[in-house]
């Protein structure tokens, strides 16, 4: 696209997404080490850490790492809860993992210089395709052909049926794409935002102007960053809550 | 010279597909303005609905992200 210039930005806002191989240079294959999949790693790591390390002294009186497992195990717990039902507590390990992925990549992509997995809709869609396959599959195995009724909306007046009845299978197979899209493309426009005013800072070394720039756009990437943090935990916790939502009409697919 | 219409043709398809992200503002101030009305009416009920807003939200910030989504794909794809 672009290529940086003397007078125009001085990297690219999106450079920040390339998936780049670790070591040299050269095609990316599917085994080849990257740097999205080092960022994975290292959530996994993270997660592995705070869950196995911080609960292993199982203390009456928990340290501050345990107390931060047991309250991320508590709160999702709890939603599976009230929005499955009892029922969806089958599944609380799946959403739990879920749940924890999102959130660490989306929190360690924050860090300076990280890579963020989650921003990229080939991940995102992996795990939105894996619900939708779950769930339809939790549906047709739990309810028969009575998971169709979900489509059949009893409470409505029967000529209008057959069209709600279209409507409510589009929406249904548009589930997977919007559950993908909109945790990469807030996860993508927050960190490209955050570069685009990173790009005006450096504004103070080459003209008059950046004099008035530059204070104001470092403002406006801490505005940013806060925003950031605020919304990498509610776009995990969206994810992991349209999940449960998917479930429970798996569940109880009668309206 | 055929090129350079057809990216600028991008170009102005990926300006106005951010059009789109307005609707989507409008949608979750709705949303959220609606909530805090109603919070406010009966603040003992608003704690259990906090999740129902959330999903109200996304719901309505997803037709934003669509929009953002032609706008790289214009940008980037096309």
């Amino acid at each position: 696209m672009s290529e940086a210039t003397g007078e125009g930005l001085a990297f690219h806002p999106m450079d920040q997404f390339i998936v780049k191989p670790l070591f040299g240079e050269g095609a990316v294959h599917w085994y080849t080490p990257t740097n999205a999949s080092l960022w994975m790693a290292v959530t996994v790591v993270a997660i592995f850490l705070l869950l196995v390390i911080g609960t292993r002294g199982r203390a009456i009186v928990p340290t501050r790492i345990q107390s931060i497992a047991e309250l991320a195990y508590g709160f999702i717990h709890k939603m599976v809860e009230d929005v499955a039902g009892k029922d969806g507590l089958k599944f609380f390990p799946y959403i739990f993992t879920l749940f924890l992925f999102i959130v660490f990549s989306n929190f360690l992509g924050l860090l300076p210089k990280a890579f963020t997995p989650t921003s990229h809709i080939a991940v995102t869609a992996v795990l939105a395709v894996l619900v939708f396959a779950t769930v339809t599959i939790v549906g047709f195995v739990k309810n028969g052909a009575g998971f169709l009724s979900l489509f059949w909306v009893s409470s409505a007046p029967l000529a209008l049926r057959p069209v709600l009845a279209l409507i409510e299978v589009i929406s249904y197979f548009v589930r997977p794409v919007s559950h993908s899209i909109r945790l990469a493309g807030n996860m993508m426009a927050g960190h490209a935002v955050i570069k685009v005013f990173a790009a005006f800072a450096p504004l103070i070394l080459m003209s008059g102007i950046g004099i008035a720039v530059t204070p104001l756009s470092i403002l406006a990437i801490t505005a940013m960053y806060g925003l950031e943090v605020l919304v990498a935990f509610i776009q995990a916790y969206v994810f992991t809550i349209l999940t449960c939502v998917y479930l429970k009409d798996a569940l109880h697919p009668h309206h | 010279m055929e090129g350079d219409i057809v990216q600028m043709g991008a170009y102005i398809g990926a300006g106005l597909a951010c059009m789109g992200m307005g609707g989507a503002a409008v949608g979750v101030g709705n949303v959220a303005g609606n909530f805090l009305s109603g919070a406010l009416r009966n603040p003992s009920a608003a704690a259990g609905q906090t999740a129902t807003l959330f999903i109200g939200i996304a719901f309505a910030e997803a037709l934003g992200i669509f929009s953002f989504l032609v706008a790289l794909l214009l940008m980037f794809a096309v």
